[in-house]
């Protein structure tokens, strides 16, 4: 899900960068402030091991094979804000040093991946394990927070491609978010296995982690409030009316006519192809049905992993 | 699987390019790629132009042509998934080329800046231009040790294989993911150690 450079338009480049700068200021303001000094190599440490992480290679059918993406897992075990530290330091490592995603891109790449995965995984993940206790709830959660990160990252990606007129909405939301829900199912495993082999090889580790991460509820409504935003302008005009809402914001907020001009003739074309329309509906619904059959599997995941007996161990 | 060639500093000789000032580089790189991004496409003369630019700059860097190549295949995953969507639809049909010829020149640029720069003068460079000192920390931490866990994930993984015989894949996922579980628990134990390491030196 790296964008590469050329494939996101400058008004797209300059409200991702401003978004993620706001995000990832927030972060590391909250880092410094709240993180204890001796748990700051950690994050660089993390960040290592992100990256080898993703080099681990789980064979699925046919001679592919897929690797943990682990936002959902880093927020999850670290915090929001740590997390968001962790994962944009990635990107940025995997731009300038290895080109995997672009410059221009790293902006973009940085609200999809470090902000919108890894803060909607930790919400998604606290919300459910708070609802399911125990180890068995917390393997549910993962597995249940990675696949939603994935997928809501993806359609994010597809939405400022949209906006960039590199790959209609119509076109571009059904394939990746299609793609992703595939995707997102290896996630969810690989997220609650990773998660169970830590819980059963250092539980005093998840633990002391948890103890020394202060409960503020205000920071993640900070992140969460900026993720919603960046949804909102990314993925609302084509939500409602497109590909007139489009055209409306766009001259609404001025972007001037070339904007325009670039954006619409890639979208007309859907007005005379009413298959398309039912797509993006049907891939809307689909994405719906797919998050219930997801959690319902996630809480099948988590009572064939954990065992009745360990699963009334005490939570921390 | 060896992190061995994702090592962009191994063998790699000295060359004029290499000896270039890093803030210079970093700037015309900068401007090469928000330009290229940016500049309409009927400007065909700026792309000619940073073609010309990029390929004298590869002449004179003595990187390895197959090197290169392999790097700029990275891209093609995206790429080709792009212009299969833009297929679908009449009116992008021109397009790929046009987003293709953009990003690989923008690829090509970081390429040339991240192979013939060591990569703590681009740490300088960010230092300068005002990046906050914890995430410069963090992005040293994290280059130091990348190659550290990736080599112990590595070993890890083919000590783990050549111990166990089945070739069930559900028993692969569960190995793998308790070495990827292993290995964070053996990273944040190094970080421990870092930070006392890092105090003992008089590290704040």
């Amino acid at each position: 899900m790296h964008i590469p450079d050329g494939f996101i338009d400058g008004k797209t480049a300059a409200i991702t960068a401003a978004l993620s700068a706001i995000g990832l200021g927030f972060a590391l303001n909250q880092v410094k402030r709240e993180l204890p000094p001796r748990k700051i190599p950690l994050l660089g440490l993390s960040a290592a091991f992100l990256f080898a992480a993703q080099m681990v290679n789980f064979p699925i059918a046919g001679g592919t094979s897929g690797h943990l993406i682990g936002g959902a897992l880093i927020a999850a075990l670290l915090g929001p804000g740590a997390a968001v530290v962790v994962v944009a330091t990635v990107l940025i490592v995997q731009c300038f040093l290895f080109a995997d995603g672009g410059v221009m891109a790293l902006g973009a790449n940085i609200f999809n991946m470090a902000i919108l995965d890894s803060v909607s995984g930790y919400v998604i993940y606290r919300l459910v394990s708070r609802f399911l206790p125990g180890l068995r709830g917390r393997v549910t959660a993962i597995a249940f927070a990675g696949w939603c990160s994935v997928v809501l990252a993806s359609i994010g990606c597809a939405g400022q491609l949209a906006w960039s007129g590199t790959v209609a909405w119509s076109a571009g939301f059904p394939a990746m978010t299609s793609v992703h829900m595939l995707i997102g199912i290896g996630e969810a495993l690989i997220s609650a296995l990773v998660l169970l082999a830590i819980e059963r090889t250092r539980p005093e580790m998840t633990a002391q982690i948890e103890a020394d991460r202060p409960k503020r509820g205000n920071q993640v409504t900070r992140y969460g409030l900026l993720a919603t935003l960046g949804i909102a302008i990314f993925v609302a005009p084509f939500a409602c009316s497109w590909p007139d809402g489009l055209e409306q914001v766009a001259a609404k907020f001025g972007f001037g006519l070339k904007a325009v001009s670039h954006t619409v003739p890639a979208l007309a074309p859907d007005y005379h192809a009413p298959g398309i329309h039912w797509a993006v509906g049907a891939t809307a619904i689909a994405g719906a049905l797919g998050s219930l059959v997801v959690f319902g599997l996630a809480i099948f995941l988590g009572r064939m992993l954990v065992p009745v007996k360990s699963s009334e161990r005490p939570a921390n | 699987m060896s992190s061995r060639w994702l090592n962009p500093h191994h063998g790699f000789p000295d060359s004029p390019v290499h000896r270039l000032p890093t803030g210079l580089k970093l700037s015309v790189a900068l401007v090469v790629i928000i330009g290229t991004a940016l500049v309409p496409w009927r400007m065909s003369g700026w792309f000619a132009g940073v073609a010309v630019l990029l390929g004298v700059t590869v002449l004179f860097s003595r990187l390895p042509a197959i090197f290169l190549a392999k790097r700029i295949l990275v891209l093609s995953p995206f790429v080709s998934g792009v212009a299969l969507m833009n297929a679908l639809q009449p009116a992008g049909r021109a397009d790929w080329r046009e987003i293709a010829t953009r990003s690989a020149l923008c690829l090509f640029a970081v390429i040339l800046v991240s192979n013939t720069t060591p990569f703590s003068k681009i740490l300088r460079a960010l230092k300068a231009v005002r990046v906050p000192g914890l995430l410069i920390t963090t992005i040293a931490l994290m280059h130091r040790y990348l190659f550290v866990l990736g080599d112990e994930a590595e070993r890890m993984r083919r000590a783990r294989m050549s111990r166990t015989f089945s070739r069930g894949r559900r028993f692969q996922w569960r190995a793998m993911s308790t070495v990827v579980g292993q290995l964070f628990v053996r990273a944040s134990e190094r970080a421990e150690r870092i930070y006392h390491a890092m105090c003992a030196r008089g590290w704040k």
